[in-house]
């Protein structure tokens, strides 16, 4: 009986300087270089951003996609604390802390790229904030989600300083925060596909639809999961322990019926719109609406039964293909279906690249940091060490 | 068995709450929605009655580019080059430091003035000060502001924090971010508003030789185009310089020319108040297609509609407040009835 119970969080414990966390630290100081150039000499120094393509990578990988894939932390709050699968606990705080740092980086990604970063604070001034503008309740929503989240978090911190007390006192009402936490990241996520709105014509067809607020959002809760899949396939992995697949089984179940339900929606749109003759042009748009859905259906092939939702391998690669599809829906809207007229083209600079790295090494780094020295990840006894003998 | 009853209890117990919760968001959502929906739709926004603008005529223009001259400095912009000698300003397109710019169409030999086929064409790229503005749609903190009565499209750059989805969201690719600059602003056509003041208007129009560009209000701008839509192509009439609506007679006689019957930004997006005349198809000199309903009221019209005055949020937070409250197990409680039956 207790082989399942759940684990109390703990500590993985272990060095913090290792050949991941070198690597990891010299991709941040590279970053925080390059950042320091942008600041100094403006955005062309280092990115390859220009009027046609003026969101880059910094904004549409970091910010769009960075964010959607840190929506683990939401999905798992959802499953456990709205829908009361209490089994699914474990899995919350390591995909809690994946959110944190996605976020939390996101938003500092944003502020390398904002041309006028020095007056960000009017987004939250009565005044001259735009309730018109869906960038607004993005930037809005994305800011009060990062506090909440840390608010969310924080008796992990608490429990690892012994403030029992203040503890205590913060879960009497951080079922109000966990609401929050499951709300606003509902909002915005939805929002970041009702951004390419107001972009008309100039995003293609396939991409250009009054739906998209829908489209985003059940796209970024398949992503969630996807991405705890993903998650907890490399953390067993790296920290030699089992992977979860009893919990990670009927889980992929409830991300296969999202994407069930996404797919749907997503055709259905296409041909009540009657553009879904734009799929079958022979052009590379055509082409990059096809991977980016046949990763979809790659994963329902991948897991479509229990049997293969118990092979950790199968579910790896769903994870990865669903987290692949959610991307490329994001690419090709912002960047890959978007033709803002002749003559314009954008591929990041090495730089710019460099940045993004910068960023998801950062994530990797406080993942690691956190895991190894706060409770995050269930304590392990049994599998700590492989069997050897 | 005495598990067993208490399992079955939990279970029970834990569906209900799940189908109860499933009820309580939906049944927020669909509430907060309709009593929301009809007052949020938003509908395309027209012109103000007096709204200012140009009127440029393809036919009419020489591309002697003075106007491109006194844009530059009637807004003190900068040189830019695209020769190598770098002699004089030789801007490609509009830019953070150039806000208006002839550009030219060729076909072929180019052998005749607005033909299509071996032919050339001006036209015009500057601001068209939508009825209906993207920009301003877009801009999180007020920086694009569209002013009530002239309709003048406007930046302000202290109010900006230079996320530019002003220049994503804009379908004539007009707001341009000076990139190399740490402080960089936003640049477009105001219209020359900073001028009006010392009994100017848009420099463009001021020195345009040929009334190809004419400053005035957009109603008699419209009316002008219209007139000569009518007119049969080479027959004489009377073509207004400088400003339409006020100001000294500078009119001259001139041929018709060979007009496309359409008057671009009567409708599009639901009008822009600077219209456009060319014997070229439009979309050839680099206008647009665009529908009469704009993407502005649109991306307005399901923003306010889900998040219209935080009804649907604050419903939605409600329920998933009152669920979670339920739900929430303090960790450092003995194991629930639940976690316990996982075991077996």
């Amino acid at each position: 009986m207790s082989a399942r119970q759940h684990a109390a969080p703990a500590p993985v414990g272990g060095s913090l300087f290792n050949a991941t966390t070198l690597v990891c630290g010299v991709l941040m100081t590279v970053m925080a270089t390059i950042v320091v150039v942008r600041l100094l000499f403006g955005l062309s120094s280092t990115t390859n951003v220009n009027d046609g393509y003026s969101w880059g990578i910094w904004v549409v990988v970091d910010v769009f996609i960075g964010s959607a894939l840190a929506c683990g932390g939401f999905c798992m709050a959802l499953l456990v604390y709205i829908f009361n699968q209490g089994k699914y606990h474990p899995l919350v705080r390591p995909a809690l802390l994946g959110s944190l740092f996605g976020y939390t980086l996101a938003g500092a990604a944003i502020t390398f790229d904002l041309g006028r970063w020095w007056n960000f604070w009017h987004i939250f001034w009565p005044g001259y904030f735009n309730v018109n503008s869906v960038m607004f309740e993005v930037a809005a929503c994305i800011t009060l989600y990062i506090i909440v989240m840390w608010i969310e978090f924080s008796p992990v911190f608490l429990e690892k300083l012994g403030l029992r007390d203040a503890r205590k006192k913060l879960e009497k009402v951080l079922f109000f925060f966990i609401a929050l936490g499951v709300v606003l990241p509902m909002m915005h996520q939805a929002s970041l596909g009702t951004m390419l709105v107001v972009m008309g014509g100039q995003v293609n067809p396939l991409w250009q639809t009054p739906i998209q607020p829908l489209l985003y959002l059940l796209s970024a809760i398949t992503l969630g999961y996807g991405v705890i899949l993903f998650e907890s396939c490399v953390a067993a992995s790296a920290y030699r322990r089992q992977v979860e697949v009893p919990l990670l089984n009927p889980m992929a179940k409830v991300m296969l019926g999202i994407i069930g339900i996404f797919l749907v929606a997503r055709f259905a749109d296409l041909v009540v719109r009657g553009v879904i003759g734009e799929a079958f042009q022979p052009t590379y748009i055509a082409l990059t609406f096809w991977i980016e859905n046949a990763c979809l259906f790659a994963a329902f092939l991948l897991i479509r039964t229990t049997e293969a939702r118990r092979n950790p391998a199968r579910l790896f690669l769903a994870g990865i293909a669903v987290m692949l599809s959610g991307i490329l829906l994001r690419l090709n809207g912002f960047l890959i279906a978007f033709d803002t007229g002749p003559g314009w083209s954008y591929f990041p600079s090495v730089p710019e690249l460099l940045v993004t790295i910068g960023i998801f090494a950062a994530e990797v780094f406080g993942y690691i940091y956190i895991t190894r020295r706060f409770p995050v990840l269930p304590r392990e006894d049994a599998y700590a060490q492989p069997a050897r003998s | 068995m005495a598990t067993e009853l208490a399992d079955k209890r939990t279970d029970d117990n834990s569906r209900r709450h799940f189908l109860k919760g499933c009820v309580g968001v939906a049944g927020a959502a669909v509430v907060a929605g309709t009593v929301n929906t009809p007052a949020s739709a938003r509908d395309t926004y027209e012109r103000p009655p007096e709204a200012l603008g140009l009127l440029y005529d393809g036919t009419l223009c020489i591309g002697c580019k003075a106007c491109v001259a006194a844009c530059k400095r009637a807004n003190d912009n900068p040189p830019e080059f695209s020769t190598t000698d770098q002699l004089w300003d030789t801007p490609l397109d509009t830019s953070g430091y150039t806000f208006n710019i002839i550009k030219m169409y060729r076909s072929g030999t180019m052998a005749s003035k607005d033909d299509e086929t071996n032919g050339y064409a001006f036209m015009k790229t500057s601001c068209m000060h939508c009825a209906d503005p993207s920009c301003v749609s877009a801009c999180p903190v007020t920086a694009m502001t569209k002013d009530p009565k002239t309709g003048i499209v406007a930046y302000d750059a202290e109010a900006c924090v230079g996320c530019r989805y002003c220049v994503v969201a804009c379908p004539f690719g007009i707001p341009k971010y000076q990139y190399d600059s740490p402080t960089g602003k936003i640049g477009k056509c105001e219209l020359c508003r900073h001028r009006y003041k010392d009994g100017h208007y848009s420099a463009c129009a001021e020195v345009c030789p040929t009334g190809a560009t004419l400053y005035g209000r957009t109603s008699d701008l419209l009316s002008e185009a219209k007139r000569r839509l009518a007119l049969a192509p080479g027959s004489l009439t009377t073509y207004p310089r400088g400003n339409l609506s006020g100001g000294p007679d500078q009119s001259y006689q001139g041929y018709v020319g060979k007009y496309k019957q359409h008057v671009y930004g009567e409708t599009e997006y639901g009008g822009t108040q600077v219209l456009k005349l060319s014997a070229v198809d439009f979309e050839k000199v680099g206008m647009p297609y665009l529908p009469p309903k704009s993407s502005a009221s649109t991306s307005e019209t399901i923003q306010h509609t889900l998040y219209g005055g935080l009804l649907m949020p604050f419903a939605v937070l409600g329920a998933m407040t009152y669920v979670a409250k339920r739900n929430v197990h303090h960790e450092d409680d003995a194991p629930t009835d639940e976690q316990r039956k996982e075991g077996s």
